[in-house]
């Protein structure tokens, strides 16, 4: 089963807290892996400028990673910064990680002519042509991110063996936002891209428990045409493009997230007072139910943080912590070995109709219900 | 013994064992009280006399060896117009177990000569093909119980309707939310649909048990079963009653009905469920309804506005068809203006190679609700027993087709697949329903099967008594002759009904809960089933299991 941790915090973070929790939480997983997701970054030796865009990946030879470097090169990015990661291979399993990415680059020139729509569809397709170039040459070549102000990592092993290798004991990364998974995607066979957390364009998320709707809604996003929603090499990934298909193709609130994957039922919304607009949306949006068991946890590029659940709740989570502080964790322990200096009676679980949304400023944090009243545009 | 005076042969001279089906009669159990040969629909059977020799061993060579003995007994006529049909009727009336039918085996030589007078030969009931079908060998193999808390079929709960109706794209939803512009009518109802048979087809007292059953389900066990109706049009009492709703109205080529149907408008309480426009049926495709005149009592006939007692065949095809874009556009668009763009509207086809292309098209139509179509297994109450056993396209692949097509244009959400022919043809609906929601479909319409469920048809594959045509029915099921439609209690037909949608309720769930599925229809869930037939997998694009 996977164990899931996420921290936000006004003042940046290391890691290392996030996988101190994923420990505290490993009687619950098998340890296969972590994938990791640091947002609103902070580096002790490099300053870095709002708006860059950040390549997250893996160079699994050297062959690679100097394709790597004239490829981006090519299109007109220049380097800025190249983190290094303190690495010691020897505490983990793989073999062929030649060099972890980690890099900053600048916009190319051509792209000052785009509006910020096109800027962020060019840094997605920057992305897939990288993982596609990987796939041509046997995998040799695995792009997580790219993106602004955003670092993933995923990797096979256990996860505090994996943040020793990767050295991030020293803290010389630091974030806001730090979304970890401790789990590798067992249920289909392991593959670096099917590892939690998703992303795409900004948006990601986090599952734990099975989807057992996956197959249609895959069906259905890939017939969308959308370039980016590809892969699909877990059943998880979905959440994350649902989430963006809510939030930046359909532009709804992000209460509308739970809508759209837990619609409630037909009599329930006849008493709500937007039911008409909901049960269209419900139907139209049909193909995109989910059926958990299912917390998702997801954050957005403004560090919004949100956890939701299934319809039927049969996978718990818990948020707790204090004002600019925020932990959500699948297990209770977690929220502990993240915040231990908090009132723990003020924890919440949400229940099925709750979206917990921690908002920017970090000051409290919002349970929605779906039975309130739907933040909506004036017409509708 | 006997010499035989003269071979009694003529090209179409039969005997009983030439039958499809053969009586068996116990001599020794008869009481000769006479009820099977009153009660058989054909008259197959009849009382007759005849002589049997007594063998004697007599010493004295004055008297002859042998007597005889003449006595009353049981025979099966020979002539072919009075072939037992295998119902089965003399058993059920036997008091003491005297008498069956049996299905010959051996040779049915019967088939050979049915074409008396220069008619082919004309039957009512489905495709006649013996064990299972391939809807029936499609698992379910996909349990999630091991990766994930298991749901439980009696106690969580489940949401297993289907939508009717033309569904828009997320995008042009919010876009006619905004600008307050119509957005097409869709009925949230159950994936079973009792398939269209009409009013004429099935005796008054078949639909008045279906239609109490319908409203059984919808308003006390909230199951939303809808039923339609099939060409004939609908008793003017319920097109203007609250049960309106509850009905799907077929048009189709005859247009039977419908001049009550467009009177009764202004004093409709309701909508009706939606409106089915047949354009071809899959058990006869190429040929449209047909009403034997045997069927066409006072009561039809003031329903349709004929004469009675006459043939009723509809034409092949809509006298608009010139072309599929021209006759269903223009059918759909006038059909949903009639009642304010309220109602959904689809078009039933048979099965077939070029299905796609009709659905195509209805992407295309903005008034097109869904797209229905019948396999080749689908029954009816007449048509030429060629059409039945060698016309059309098995349903599953049909379905699953048109499905794949929809997914690679992003549009199965859009417009909902329903599929009929041959769901629960040997009993096993709600897999076979199941079976075919996962390969794409919205919805499945079950005809002859609720007639065996909920009024005991006695129809089976082996050709068992397939008498729709002539209004014969020995259940009362398809017959306007009230001396054999009183046979058939409405009220115990509503219960039935009302029983096999509960049933199918809970052996969806049954299906459901291992799959980990309880928030949607699990449509498309093409992942879920597999097939031990490696050339159906491939074809299905499902996983081949053994």
């Amino acid at each position: 089963m996977c164990r899931l941790a996420l921290k936000t915090a006004s003042e940046p973070f290391s890691p290392y807290t996030v996988l101190q929790a994923m420990e505290a939480m490993q009687e619950g997983y098998d340890g296969s892996g972590l994938g990791l997701l640091l947002r609103g970054l902070d580096f002790t030796d490099y300053s870095y400028k709002a708006g860059d865009p950040i390549l997250s990946g893996i160079a699994h030879t050297e062959e690679a990673f100097h394709r790597l470097g004239s490829f981006m090169q090519d299109r007109g990015f220049e380097l800025k910064y190249d983190h290094e990661f303190e690495t010691d291979l020897s505490k983990i399993e793989a073999k062929d990680r030649h060099k972890y990415i980690l890099r900053v680059y600048r916009r190319p020139e051509a792209w000052k002519s785009l509006s910020e729509d096109e800027v962020e569809l060019q840094m997605m397709l920057t992305r897939i042509a990288l993982r596609k170039d990987g796939e041509e040459h046997g995998g040799d070549l695995t792009a997580f991110s790219f993106w602004p102000d955003v670092a993933m990592i995923k990797e096979v092993g256990w996860p505090l063996n994996v943040g020793e290798a990767l050295g991030l004991d020293s803290h010389r990364i630091k974030s806001r936002v730090c979304m970890a998974q401790g789990r590798q995607n067992t249920n289909w066979g392991i593959n670096l891209y099917a590892c939690h957390p998703f992303f795409i364009q900004g948006i990601a998320t986090m599952t734990n428990g099975e989807n057992t709707a996956f197959l249609p809604i895959k069906d259905w996003l890939s017939g969308k045409g959308f370039p980016g929603y590809i892969g699909y090499q877990s059943d998880s990934e979905v959440f994350a493009h649902i989430l963006h298909y809510t939030v930046r193709q359909l532009k709804l609130p992000l209460e509308a997230y739970k809508h759209i994957i837990t619609p409630l039922k037909t009599e329930e919304l006849k008493d709500h007072p937007q039911g008409d607009f909901l049960l269209g949306l419900r139907n139209v949006c049909r193909r995109l139910i989910i059926d958990g068991p299912n917390a998702v946890i997801a954050t957005l590029p403004d560090e919004t943080c949100m956890l939701v659940m299934d319809a039927k709740k049969l996978r718990p989570a818990t948020i707790g912590g204090k004002p600019g502080e925020w932990a959500i964790a699948s297990e209770m322990c977690g929220v502990d070995a993240m915040i231990p200096d908090r009132d723990p009676s003020l924890d919440y679980q949400p229940m099925r109709e709750h979206t917990i949304i921690v908002p920017p400023d970090r000051q409290e944090f919002q349970i929605w219900s779906q039975f309130d009243q739907f933040p909506l545009p004036q017409a509708a | 013994m006997v010499s035989i005076r003269s071979v009694p042969s003529t090209p179409s001279g039969l005997a009983a064992g030439d039958f499809p089906w053969i009586i068996e009669h116990r001599e020794d159990r008869c009481t000769l009280c006479g009820r099977c040969t009153a009660v058989c629909p054909v008259n197959a059977i009849k009382l007759t006399y005849m002589r049997q020799r007594m063998p004697r061993l007599v010493l004295s060579s004055s008297e002859r060896g042998s007597s005889y003995r003449t006595f009353v007994g049981i025979r099966q006529r020979t002539e072919a117009a009075n072939r037992c049909i295998g119902c089965g009727t003399c058993e059920k009336v036997c008091p003491n177990q005297a008498i069956k039918p049996q299905p010959n085996t051996v040779s049915e030589r019967h088939r050979f000569i049915n074409t008396k007078g220069g008619e082919a030969w004309k039957r009512g009931g489905r495709k006649n093909e013996p064990g299972p079908s391939l809807l029936d060998k499609i698992i379910f193999n996909r349990i999630s119980m091991l990766t994930d808390p298991a749901l439980d079929a009696g106690r969580h709960e489940f949401s297993v309707n289907t939508l009717l109706g033309r569904v828009l794209s997320p995008e042009e939803y919010l876009r006619r939310k905004m600008t307050g512009e119509w957005i097409p009518p869709v009925r949230e109802i159950f994936p079973f649909i009792i398939g269209s048979m009409s009013f004429g087809a099935l005796s008054p007292n078949m639909w008045l048990g279906l239609l109490q059953g319908v409203a059984y389900c919808n308003e006390v066990l909230g199951i939303p079963v809808v039923m339609a109706t099939g060409e004939g049009g609908c008793p003017p009492w319920v097109l203007k009653s609250p049960f309106l709703k509850y009905i799907i109205l077929q048009i189709a080529s005859g247009y039977f009905g419908w001049d009550e149907i467009i009177r009764a408008i202004p004093d409709m309480q309701c909508d009706p469920a939606a409106i089915e426009i047949k354009y071809g049926q899959g058990a006869k495709p190429g040929d449209g309804g047909l009403l034997m005149w045997f069927k066409v009592s006072k009561l039809i006939a003031r329903l349709r506005g004929v004469p009675e007692g006459i043939d009723l065949p509809s034409p092949p095809v809509h006298q608009t068809l010139y072309s599929i874009e021209e006759s269903v556009m223009k059918m759909v668009q006038s059909l949903s203006m009639a009642w304010d763009f309220k109602v959904p509207v689809y078009p039933k086809i048979s099965g077939s190679n070029s299905a796609k292309s009709v659905l195509n098209n209805l992407v295309r139509n903005p008034y097109a609700s869904g797209l229905l179509i019948d396999g080749i297994d689908g029954g009816t109450g007449a048509a030429y027993n060629v059409s039945m056993d060698a016309m059309g396209h098995p349903i599953a692949s049909s379905v699953r087709e048109c499905y794949l097509d929809l997914c690679a244009q992003g549009k199965q959400n859009e417009i909902p697949i329903f599929a009929a022919g041959g769901v629960g043809k040997n009993g096993n609906v709600t897999q076979n329903g199941l079976a075919l929601i996962m390969l794409g479909a919205s919805g499945v319409h079950m005809g002859k099967y609720i007639m065996q469920a909920a009024a005991g048809c006695l129809g089976s594959e082996q050709n068992r008594c397939n008498v729709c045509n002539v209004g014969i029915c020995p259940k009362g099921i398809t017959s306007q002759n009230p001396k054999l439609y009183r046979r058939l209690d409405p009220d115990l037909v509503a219960e039935r009904v009302a029983e096999t949608f509960m049933a199918i309720n809970t052996e969806m769930k049954k299906v459901l809960a291992p799959l980990g599925r309880s928030q949607s229809l699990p449509i498309g869930m093409s992942d879920a089933i597999g097939i031990a037939d490696k050339a159906a997998a491939d074809q299905l694009q499902i996983k081949y299991v053994c």
